[in-house]
């Protein structure tokens, strides 16, 4: 940790400066506002949010928490894009020497960077995303072996940090309110594929429902952003195929 | 102008495959109008018939099945991804289906011309 008569003394020796645009406050109130802050070689975009809260101005809100890829708390719209913050680092993203950093797409802005993420929980929820238990603690541990087709199945996708990147991503979480975006349905597929939940009929309900996988217009900007290169379109498309099957095994 | 986060080949994909379906719905009912002429007045459709000899609607035409064949490929890629197993080369793929809408399209203009 740097002290503060370092850190100081450090600033003042830079000499190149960068001018990034960051959203403040909400609603009607809210507005770009662009600040000074140090040009490093080497710095990341939250390391240029938290500059321009402890060295100008501390009414800044944005989340982190582990400043390591890990936790999913500090995605945020940079130059336009989501991003997770920790990860990406300025020179990646810096267009024209402009940084801007906005609050996710498609959630309520609470103030500042920090958005309000209970909508995008709620639709895992509603998305059957949630594990149903099958068995007590006193039957033996399910057999999975690491080569089975359904064990590699949900591997893929179960390195999920909900930052919710692909739920700002997705333009059709922008145009229709009621879907579940990407990360509540890949999380749906990875349950599918576990042999030890007791839901799979009422998850295959929920996916295929008015807010469900149906809605995918394979645009995959989920898989353009992911931060963990997760693949939400090929979770969706298997969705899509379980559906459907379980359509015709309900019509005969 | 096209926002910063959509600006990646298979939303291009996404685009394409939306405009030629919109385009195909506003040139089919007229397609279908032209044709019922045949039977309800036969000189109208020769006079339309002789219109479309002009260079400029035959230009008209390779957009027209440029259009088609963008759509029909790009649904073939579309179901691809949906039905079968997952492939890695979806960019590829998207490419393929342009390319091939090209190939006939250029093939039908040379054809027309």
């Amino acid at each position: 940790m740097v002290s503060g008569l370092k850190w100081s003394n450090q600033v003042a020796n830079e000499t190149q400066i960068m001018t990034v645009s960051i959203w403040r406050e909400s609603g009607d109130d809210g507005r770009f506002e662009e600040y000074e802050v140090p040009a490093r070689e080497n710095q990341t975009v939250l390391d240029v949010v938290a500059y321009v809260q402890q060295h100008i101005d501390p009414t800044l809100s944005y989340r982190f928490a582990c400043r390591v890829g890990m936790c999913g708390s500090c995605a945020m719209m940079v130059n336009g894009s989501p991003r997770w913050t920790c990860r990406t680092h300025v020179s990646k993203v810096v267009a024209d020497d402009q940084l801007e950093v906005a609050p996710l797409r498609n959630l309520p802005v609470i103030k500042d960077l920090a958005t309000d993420m209970d909508p995008f929980f709620e639709k895992w929820v509603a998305a059957e995303a949630v594990f149903h238990p099958s068995k007590t603690r006193h039957d033996p541990m399910a057999a999975i072996t690491p080569d089975d087709p359904m064990r590699i199945a949900a591997s893929e996708a179960i390195e999920c940090i909900n930052c919710a990147v692909c739920y700002a991503a997705c333009d059709v979480v922008e145009s229709n309110p009621d879907y579940f975006g990407p990360a509540a349905l890949n999380r749906s597929w990875s349950l599918l594929n576990d042999i030890r939940d007791a839901g799979q009929d009422v998850r295959l309900a929920a996916v295929g429902s008015n807010g469900g996988c149906h809605n995918c217009h394979s645009q995959q900007g989920c898989v353009q952003y992911c931060p963990n290169e997760l693949n939400p379109t090929l979770s969706i498309a298997g969705l899509k195929r379980e559906t459907t099957k379980a359509l015709f095994r309900r019509s005969r | 102008m096209i926002r910063p986060h959509r600006t990646h080949p298979l939303w291009f994909a996404f685009l394409l495959h939306r405009l030629s379906g919109l385009g195909l719905a506003l040139f089919l009912p007229i397609h279908f109008y032209m044709l019922s002429l045949a039977i309800s007045a036969p000189a109208r459709l020769d006079g339309f018939l002789r219109f479309t000899d002009l260079t400029i609607v035959k230009m008209a035409e390779y957009g027209l099945v440029f259009l088609l064949a963008a759509h029909l490929f790009g649904g073939l890629r579309l179901m691809a991804l949906e039905f079968l197993p997952w492939s890695p080369h979806q960019k590829t793929m998207a490419a393929l289906a342009v390319a091939l809408a090209f190939l006939v399209s250029t093939l039908f203009f040379l054809k027309a011309i």
